[in-house]
């Protein structure tokens, strides 16, 4: 049996066994969701979208898809993958289960806690209707996959006029409980008018068994909103992610999303914001170093529909080995979205031969008074920067490491938690493999 | 100390170096003038060791030792010094952190301890001081929009820090001011002590107005055609360099 067919024949049981309230809306935007999938099936190369990765090796595992068996995780197994040196609240996941051990939530300003409450409990059912697969994308199969089999995952509900004092981490850690395991967590994040988070989302695999988690994000910004969203992808060469994660702005927002790609087999980022409102600001970061065979594939769309709002997007790209990444960006401006402002940056370095990079910048622009940009560059490492550094002593090891370093340092720049920014740069530097001599 | 005997050197199989003879000895500061296109760059790139350059005859030799096997990193160790004409901007990494870098490289290919923490702040105040340099300065990007001036002070200030046996200025005036020109001149001048040696290569004489050297010598066509005192610097200002060829 392959993969879509054991998801599809494993769906009833799943509603039947999940405790999931069976008369709910979600129940029927489920049963829609599978239904969808079905159609559609997993995205194949043939699909434009999808034309640079290639899913069937993920598909050949036999996957668990609802891992029971248990593998004890204590704080000491899973301290460095947090950030510790400051206050966090915590979302802990372990395969797909809430540890509310090993988490922090709080229901005090704002509700930091998990979606499976928030779909069951009468309280949240008018947020859930509201917002819960809004803008999940419909023609997305591998999304409607993740809304079918949604059970658990982060629910972020800040009310209006809220700050929250600390960010949000949110780790899903796979254990290796099953040989092959396939995780599908779901978040959901409603920032109320004039209200602040910032979120780090991480994705980790303890043991060298196969994990393929596909994931869904849906953020909701408000009025005058400000989400700062940082996602650190550094997981096993075992480990594949699909991230799609949607962002709706109201007027004024400012939604800022930043991916990290240092680790994995293989990972796809589909991230997309939609504009409903003006003055809008949609910020989107990435910088992706990878080696061996590790693949990313980043496809971002921004839709510009209302009038002054901007854009701002910076991927960059380091690519040893045989490692291969792909920079897909869409950019539309409709007719009405007169004044826009979209700046589009795609940089890539190829370190070995055998590294490839796949870059396509798409602008669609239908309104006549705009100023919309892009610039994609793939280039190797300046012969007369490395000069200049061994003339001081550099070795040329140390010297490409602290080039490329520097080539990555505009997006390292946009972190706003310094403790984050601090932890990022070490990656970075051990990523490199190289000791830089100074505290980042 | 420097010791050029012959030096032929191609690039892309084109020859550009075609047989320089240069004794440089320490405490002495040597000017090497020229036009265009005569190799002046050339001759101090490969004299750092650029690997883009193929020596093919000849060497360069630093304290009797010949330097052709040796990378450019190691030549720095050894103690040559090249002040780069257009220096590259590293952002993310202060000008700090930059030197501490390549001073603890250089010490651990000496097989030293890395510098405390302690005595390499002090030293970076210290040389600081000597050159003139605010510290807010040190906090910044390497070069990271840092006018002509600036690029060229703290190419003078790694100096410092570096103490090398040799140092190479090249085109050290080029993109500078009267006022710019004075202050890294001075900074060369109160490092120059008689167990180092400099050498000053430039298109005009009047950096040498300002690092007075001992020896000048005219490069043309990949070979030095005269040499003389600092007066022929003045010479080559007032008459050009029509009448060498």
């Amino acid at each position: 049996m392959d993969l879509k067919e054991k998801l599809i024949s494993s769906f009833l049981a799943f509603e039947n066994e999940g405790n999931l309230n069976l008369d709910s809306n979600t129940h029927a935007t489920r049963l829609k969701a599978i239904k969808s999938f079905e159609q559609h099936g997993f995205p194949t190369k043939k699909e434009e979208d999808w034309k640079y990765t290639n899913l069937k090796p993920l598909l050949k595992h036999d996957y668990c898809l609802f891992p029971t068996t248990k593998n004890p995780v204590g704080f000491k197994n899973i301290r460095k993958y947090l950030l510790n040196d400051i206050e966090t609240y915590t979302l802990i996941f372990i395969d797909g289960v809430f540890s509310s051990f090993l988490s922090t939530t709080t229901h005090d300003d704002c509700d930091v806690c998990v979606l499976s409450s928030a779909l069951n409990r009468p309280k949240y059912h008018m947020v859930v209707d509201n917002y819960f697969n809004k803008i999940a994308k419909e023609s997305e199969s591998i999304s409607q996959l993740n809304t079918a089999f949604t059970i658990e995952g982060a629910f972020i509900n800040v009310p209006k006029n809220t700050i929250v004092p600390k960010p949000v981490q949110i780790i899903y850690f796979s254990t290796g409980s099953e040989k092959e395991v396939m995780l599908q967590p779901r978040n959901l994040v409603i920032v109320g008018e004039n209200s602040h988070v910032q979120i780090i989302e991480r994705h980790q695999n303890l043991s060298d068994e196969v994990t393929f988690t596909n994931t869904v994000t849906e953020i909701f910004a408000n009025k005058r909103a400000v989400v700062d969203y940082y996602k650190i992808q550094n997981d096993t060469k075992n480990s594949s992610l699909i991230d799609s994660t949607y962002v709706s702005q109201k007027m004024q927002s400012v939604a800022s999303v930043n991916t990290f790609s240092f680790g994995g087999k293989l990972t796809r980022n589909n991230l997309e914001f939609y504009h409903e409102g003006e003055g809008i600001t949609s910020n989107l970061n990435g910088i992706s170093i990878l080696n061996d065979k590790q693949h990313v594939d980043n496809a971002t769309l921004v839709n510009h529909k209302f009038p002054n709002c901007e854009s701002h997007e910076l991927y960059k790209g380091i690519y040893s080995d045989k490692s291969s990444g792909v920079f897909n960006g869409k950019v539309v401006v409709k007719r009405d979205a007169q004044k826009t402002n979209a700046f589009q940056q795609n940089n890539n370095i190829l370190i070995d031969d055998g590294a490839t990079i796949n870059a396509k910048p798409q602008l669609e622009i239908f309104a006549d008074d705009v100023k919309c940009s892009h610039g994609c560059t793939i280039g190797q490492l300046d012969e007369s920067a490395l000069f200049y550094m061994q003339s001081r002593g550099i070795p040329k090891k140390e010297a490409k490491a602290l080039l490329l370093y520097a080539f990555g340092n505009d997006v390292v720049e946009k972190i706003k938690i310094p403790q984050l920014k601090t932890k990022i740069a070490k990656f970075i530097a051990t990523k490199l493999n190289v000791k830089l001599g100074f505290d980042l | 100390m420097l010791s050029i005997k012959n030096l032929h050197a191609n690039i892309n199989d084109k020859e550009i170096l075609k047989g320089i003879n240069l004794e440089i000895k320490a405490g002495e500061i040597h000017a090497i003038m020229g036009p265009n296109g005569s190799g002046k760059s050339t001759l101090s790139a490969v004299i750092a060791g650029k690997e883009e350059y193929e020596v093919t005859e000849g060497k360069v030799m630093l304290d009797d030792e010949d330097l052709s096997d040796f990378s450019p990193e190691e030549r720095a160790h050894k103690g040559i010094f090249l002040s780069f004409q257009y220096p590259v901007e590293i952002p993310g990494v202060t000008v700090t952190n930059f030197i501490k870098t390549a001073i603890n490289e250089t010490r651990k290919a000496k097989g030293l301890e890395e510098l405390p923490a302690k005595e390499m702040l002090q030293l970076i105040r210290e040389k600081s001081d000597l050159l003139e340099i605010d510290r807010k300065f040190l906090s910044r990007s390497l070069n990271e929009g840092f006018s002509g001036g600036e690029k060229k002070r703290n190419e003078i200030f790694q100096m410092a820090m570096l103490e090398p046996k040799l140092a190479i200025l090249d085109e050290t005036d080029s993109g500078l001011d009267i006022d710019a020109l004075k202050v890294v001149a001075k900074g060369v001048n109160k490092l120059k002590s008689d167990k180092n040696s400099v050498l000053v290569i430039t298109h005009y004489q009047r950096l040498l107005d300002y690092i007075v050297p001992d020896f000048v010598h005219v490069l043309y066509n990949g070979k030095i055609v005269k040499s003389g005192g600092k007066e022929l610097a003045l010479e080559l200002e007032k008459k050009g360099y029509d009448w060498l060829k």
